[in-house]
């Protein structure tokens, strides 16, 4: 028995010193929940260290983050949160995890549409949902309700149609035309199909190429990643088998994502979370947005990456953002009803 | 006559083995408890929706995807560890090992790897395209590997060494005596297959079984990209896309007493079953000599499930990682991680051996059937998808860190925050809570072999329940507990969403580096990431060889 407590014993120990990851919040330290990807984040962070000595530690997280918060509570040491879809990002104001924060300089940079009415949440830059379209089909506009054309039938490649990127789109298709329609567009979507509806945008591309499909749906920074050379040889190939169009809606215009980012109800470090959400929408920030991540920046003006630039100009959709996010759910439970995953 | 003995009578008096393992299972048991509660609070608005449109089809996938895996990987499993048992033959001594190597591989790599290796841009169908003399993937390409067919091939490929291991070492314990008893008696070595050795490893298969449909069904990486929708599938899409944890746990906790029957369903058929072992006389058993042309069948036939599950997805791995490195160099974090991986795997190990040793012990010790209730309760995170489990789990840690706040607060006027996050502690609260089932089982296995006779000694020559653990069961089944902890082991490092949500800010383990390159759509990108799991993973996995080895 003792022999049992004292392993017992041992493994605590142990456990206790794990606990030099454990990160003490600093008045010269910033804490920062992402649920997008840390290699896209890593050269702003590095950035805003540079210009402001500020550290930010940051914890990537998928699936969950809402609920992690919720459960550290008061004591949680993050400070800034950010997510790649704007549906997550109101989430978390609606669950009361966000704390709405008045700053000049972010009201000026970011246009009121793109940001939340109480300064609780806030863009940080743009994606638009594109069509990859094999580079030799004749084709120069596209309009998203024609991915239903039965013309396309067992040509089109689509990831997962309830991820947020998907679900953003067909709750911008039922804020448009309604619940009736965006069904059976999805149907018609769903029986237009040449795999199984999975795998991420970049998969569009190379099968693409690989003679799979000849049109798809994926996010415009991709491109970027693919044709620059940033993703390897391989994905070069990939890029170069297509090209990109950026489609709209009838009578409308191209859909569009955020990455955006709210300040933490209980942050520790408040002050310098305002400062890191300013950086980023400073000139430079919004360069290195467009630079490595092949983003549209929030901020007007701001340059826009060549290979973005060469597909044309965005007119980005006239529907107010918080107005897809309200048909998230409906989305989501259509994608179910039509099976369109399966 | 044995009731008599003043030691077992205090033990039945305090039985301080009851406690602990009561202590443990309600350990495991609270992150399950938290998600009842969430449950309950959420409506029931969603089912009418699940039942029109999610279930059916969910529940039918599922069905396919369970029933293929269990076939497959239990005919890979059982068929190799009979012809690596029972024959002798050039390379056994090789196969019998390696065969176990796909254990070493996450089943979300094994996908990744498999869709760039047969993509129709990918070497296979480009080397094919160019012996045909066709140019374009247009012309001419193989089906595509996103399907329910790939899904159950690709995952029983890399699970059946859940079922090889235990077969494997039930052939080598207790087949010798039986096995020649039929012989004598006429009988021919097929029909020796499936009417003395299979029956024989019914226990063995079952448990290896389980634990693979079991993994398989908490899957998200692979089957998600292959495109199959499961269960589990539908459990993240009510999460995250919608946002209803509620529905979310509600499907879960169901999922959770499907699974539990199944699997009491299944001890239950062979409950009047009983697989005594003679302890004093354990023979080994010669295998039968193969020469010629069986011989090479054989050899070819075990090493078909190693070049699959293993060798093509580690050589994709290294050409790709080496690609990677030349074109990107090698981030020095890469180091950091794997330590980290090993790290926090080892500590959860040793604490899931201790709990598993308790938990087990306390059957043995214990009268009545709460010690058996308790030890079954205790492996039921397994059934658990593992982000479900972490979701359950934070409540839990919140609560956790207000009692040792209190306690630090009180004693020493000073507050330790979020002990259990910070710490590492609730990632590896996550670990024990999910996998102890493997170290349950193992040790299970292990002590089931000794002789209750053994025990009776001991404690007529005056030790303990304490003493007699330390001095009889834990050497007698050092090999059966080293196995049960490698197992262990190898499955915290290819962890993934529990270890994604509760890990402290700045801390990354393999698993993670992957996960956030593959997000970004570029798996080769991980690919040197994914080649270390695989690499570090395959040490235990010699080391487990080994271990089987010696036993015999």
């Amino acid at each position: 028995m003792t022999r049992l407590w004292s392993s017992a014993g041992t493994a605590a120990a142990l456990a206790g010193l794990i606990a030099f990851a454990a990160v003490p919040a600093s008045a010269q330290e910033l804490n920062l929940y992402t649920t997008r990807e840390p290699g896209l984040m890593k050269p702003l962070m590095d950035a805003f260290t540079k210009s402001t000595g500020i550290k930010v530690n940051s914890v990537f997280i998928k699936d969950g983050l809402a609920e992690r918060l919720a459960a550290e509570a008061a004591k949680s040491p993050a400070d800034v949160l950010m997510t790649v879809d704007l549906g997550n990002l109101i989430d978390l104001v609606e669950k009361g995890l966000a704390q709405p924060v008045k700053s000049a300089v972010l009201e000026k940079a970011i246009p009121s549409n793109l940001r939340g009415p109480n300064g609780d949440w806030f863009t940080l830059s743009l994606r638009a949902r594109v069509l990859y379209a094999d580079k030799d089909l004749d084709l120069t506009a596209f309009n998203y309700e024609s991915l239903a054309d039965p013309r396309w039938k067992g040509k089109v490649c689509i990831r997962s149609g309830q991820h947020p990127y998907n679900t953003a789109l067909i709750a911008a298709y039922i804020a448009h035309h309604g619940e009736a329609k965006a069904e059976a567009w999805l149907r018609g979507i769903k029986a237009n199909l040449g795999r199984a509806a999975t795998g991420g945008d970049r998969d569009v591309a190379r099968d693409i190429m690989g003679g799979i499909c000849d049109i798809g749906i994926a996010n415009s920074y991709y491109v970027g990643l693919m044709r620059s050379g940033a993703g390897g040889p391989e994905q070069v190939k990939w890029g170069s088998a297509i090209k990109v169009i950026l489609p709209t809606f009838e009578g409308g215009g191209t859909q569009v994502n955020i990455s955006g980012a709210v300040i933490a109800k209980h942050a520790p470090n408040r002050a310098a979370a305002i400062r890191f959400l300013e950086y980023l929408v400073s000139d430079e920030a919004q360069k290195i947005y467009a630079e490595a991540d092949y983003e549209y920046p929030v901020k007007a003006g701001a340059p826009i990456h060549p290979l973005i630039a060469a597909l044309g100009t965005l007119k980005v959709d006239s529907l107010q953002l918080t107005e897809i996010a309200r048909y998230r759910t409906s989305a989501s439970k259509l994608v179910d009803k039509v099976g369109f995953d399966r | 006559l044995t009731d008599l003995s003043p030691d077992r009578r205090v033990a039945t008096r305090q039985n301080p083995w009851l406690l602990l393992s009561g202590v443990v299972t309600l350990l495991v048991l609270l992150p399950i408890t938290a998600l009842v509660t969430v449950a309950v609070r959420g409506s029931t608005g969603l089912w009418a929706h699940l039942f029109d449109y999610v279930f059916p089809v969910a529940l039918r996938d599922t069905t396919i995807l369970l029933g293929g895996i269990g076939l497959l990987a239990g005919v890979i499993g059982a068929g190799t560890a009979w012809l690596v048992t029972f024959y002798d033959f050039r390379g056994r001594t090789i196969v019998a090992w390696a065969l176990l190597l796909p254990l070493a591989v996450p089943t979300y790599i094994v996908a990744y790897a498999y869709l760039d290796i047969l993509h129709p841009v990918g070497p296979v169908q480009t080397a094919l395209r160019s012996l045909l003399g066709v140019d374009s993937p247009r012309d001419f390409r193989l089906p595509d590997i996103r399907s329910m067919t790939w899904c159950i091939v690709l995952l029983s490929f890399v699970l059946y060494p859940y079922v090889y291991l235990p077969t494997r070492a039930m052939f080598m314990m207790q087949a010798a005596n039986l096995v020649d008893a039929a012989r004598t008696l006429g009988t021919s070595r097929s029909a020796l297959f499936f009417r003395v050795a299979l029956p024989l490893a019914r226990p063995a298969v079952a448990v290896g079984l389980s634990l693979a449909l079991m993994e398989a069904l908490n899957d998200i990486g692979a089957s998600e990209f292959l495109g199959v929708r499961t269960l589990t599938v539908s459990i993240y899409s009510t999460w995250v896309t919608r946002s209803d944890l509620a529905g979310a746990a509600q499907i879960a906790l169901v999922m959770l007493i499907v699974v539990v029957s199944l699997v009491l369903l299944e001890r239950w058929a062979r409950r009047q079953r009983r697989y005594a072992h003679d302890a004093q006389h354990p023979r080994t058993l010669v295998p039968h000599q193969l020469g010629g042309a069986r011989a090479a069948i054989a050899l070819v036939v075990t090493s078909i499930p190693v070049a699959i599950g293993f060798l093509a997805p580690a050589a994709y791995l290294v050409q790709a990682a080496v690609a990677r490195v030349r074109f990107a160099g090698v981030s020095g974090a890469i180091v950091s991680e794997a330590i980290n991986t090993l790290w926090v795997s080892l500590i959860a190990t040793a604490i899931m051996m201790v709990c598993a040793v308790v938990v087990v012990y306390a059957v043995r010790v214990g009268r009545g059937q709460l010690p058996t209730v308790l030890a079954r309760l205790a492996a039921v995170g397994y059934a658990v998808p593992g982000t479900v489990l972490a979701i359950g789990l934070l409540p839990v840690t919140t609560i956790i860190d207000t009692i040792a706040d209190w306690g630090t607060v009180t004693l020493f006027g000073t507050t330790v925050g979020l002990l259990m996050i910070s710490s590492g502690a609730a990632m590896v609260y996550a670990y024990v809570g999910r996998f102890l089932a493997v170290t349950v089982g193992g040790v299970e296995a292990g002590f089931s072999r000794v002789s209750p006779s053994l025990d009776d000694a001991a404690r007529t020559l005056g030790h303990g329940a304490g003493s007699v653990l330390w001095r009889v069961h834990l050497p007698l089944t050092r090999p059966a507990l080293a196995t049960a902890a490698l197992l262990a082991l190898v499955d915290c490092m290819k962890e993934l969403p529990a270890t994604l949500l509760l890990r402290p800010i700045g801390f990354e383990t393999l698993a993670t580096h992957l996960y956030g390159e593959a997000v970004r759509g570029t798996y080769e990108d991980g690919a040197l990431a994914a080649l270390t799991i695989v690499a570090i993973g395959v040490v235990p996995v010699i080391v487990l060889a080994r271990v089987g080895h010696s036993i015999r």
